[in-house]
Parts: structure tokens; C-alpha cells; sequence
């Protein structure tokens, strides 16, 4: 079970490869990747900082991923959140599940990625043509998380 | 009880503050109660912490308004959060 906040970049084929190695019992592994976008609210973005309150930010990730190993029958987690300044088509997150079978991984991927937008105390800061703004939260974030429940 | 304060993102910018160690008087006992106090400061403090949407973190964990406090406890307040 990995929760990494950093700034550095992710290589996804190297963090699957480590995710499964020597785990024959697997036979699934979901993942997701998030990206920065070059638009959002209609202005262009230039880039985007993202800042984190460190200490409740691994602990809030541990706790999403606590939820999914607890609902679904998952061999291993893996979450990367980066942090700091990024550029459109740069990576922002990765969430890789593996399990025995696709369903249980699908989902588990699905679910910590829907908290995590919800829960993990992450704020996002752009810089666009019509200057720096805060990205506000959005209802389908919620409502996704609600979901689940 | 001594506390230790922190705000976030657009909160912060707001505040113009990003933490703060604080005694508290004897009737401030919660996350709730601090808020309130806070307000009391007038200006960005009554505006910025008025927030409808405004989240609470008691030692690290998702706290409410009712989150009684401790010392040496560790309050944030921030904004609905965006990540992902």
C-alpha cells in the first residue's frame, strides 16, 4: 500500500510493474491518471499550483484507501498526488488498484478517485489570460462521492 | 488553552496569515466557538470565515463546528477542497 505526495514526476509503467511484482494471485490492475488541462471555466491555463496541508493530506489518502480495501477484496493500492507547479499535459495524479478480478479493481480506482476529489486536502491555484484564480470546487464532485454511500 | 491555528489557500490569501499559535479565552471550546472569536477580529476575519462552505480540521482529522477542542490542539480552516 503506497500514499505519495511529491512533486516529482510519475513513470506509470514503473509504478504498475512495482505495484504487481511477485503477486501471481493478481489478475487485475485499474488505474487512473490525472492531467492538466490547457482550459478550464473558459480561460486558458497558462499553469496551475497545487498546494496541500501536509501531515492531514497522507493521512486523509490512507483513509480513502483504508474505505476501499475495507468495501472491496483488493491485493494493493497505489496513490501518487503531486504538488507544486504544473503545466498543461503534465501528470497531477495517479490511483492504481490491483485484486484478483476487474470488478473489485474498476471500482475500488473509481471510489478512491471520487473521495479523493472530495476529501484529500488538496487546493488548486491557475494562472490564466484573465489572471490567477483559485479553482472552485464543483457539485459533481460531490455528487459523485455521494454515490458511493 | 494554547492552539495552534493554520489557513489555506484562497482563506489564507484572504487573511493575509497562514498560521498562528493562540491562547483562548476560557468560553472558546470549539471548532465552532474559535470561528466565532475569530470573526469577532472584524474586516477579512468576519468576511473570509463566514463562509457557508468554510472546512474545519481538528488535529489533522475532518472536524465539525462541535469538534471540542484540546490544548495544544491543531485547528485548520480552508475551502472545499480541489484536488485530483
Amino acid at each position: 500500500m503506497g500514499v505519495r505526495v511529491q512533486t516529482e514526476d510519475f513513470d506509470l509503467s514503473a509504478e504498475v510493474a512495482a505495484l504487481r511484482a511477485g503477486r501471481p494471485n493478481v489478475g487485475a490492475v485499474a488505474c487512473f491518471v490525472g492531467t492538466v488541462r490547457d482550459v478550464n471555466e473558459g480561460a486558458g491555463v497558462a499553469s496551475m499550483t497545487l498546494e496541500h496541508y501536509p501531515g492531514m493530506t497522507e493521512r486523509a489518502l490512507e483513509a480513502i484507501v483504508a474505505q476501499a480495501r475495507g468495501r472491496w477484496d483488493l491485493d494493493d493500492c497505489l496513490v501518487v498526488h503531486r504538488v507544486g507547479t504544473l503545466a498543461p499535459l503534465d501528470q497531477i495524479v495517479l490511483v492504481a488498484v490491483s485484486s484478483a478480478h476487474r470488478g473489485e479493481a474498476f471500482a475500488a480506482c473509481e471510489f478512491i478517485m471520487d473521495y479523493l476529489k472530495t476529501q484529500a486536502p488538496f487546493w488548486k491555484k491557475e494562472s490564466t489570460s484573465q489572471g490567477a484564480r483559485w479553482v472552485e470546487a464543483r457539485e459533481s464532485d460531490d455528487e459523485a462521492a455521494a454515490r458511493w454511500r | 488553552m494554547n492552539v495552534t491555528v493554520l489557513y489555506f489557500a484562497g482563506l489564507r490569501e484572504a487573511l493575509g496569515c497562514d498560521r498562528e499559535h493562540l491562547v483562548l479565552p476560557g468560553h472558546v471550546r470549539t471548532a465552532g466557538a474559535l470561528r466565532e472569536w475569530l470573526r469577532e477580529r472584524g474586516g477579512a476575519w468576519s468576511q473570509a470565515l463566514s463562509s457557508g462552505s468554510l472546512r474545519i480540521a481538528v488535529d489533522q482529522d475532518v472536524a465539525g463546528a462541535d469538534t471540542v477542542l484540546h490544548g495544544g490542539a491543531e485547528v485548520a480552516f480552508f475551502p472545499p477542497v480541489t484536488g485530483g
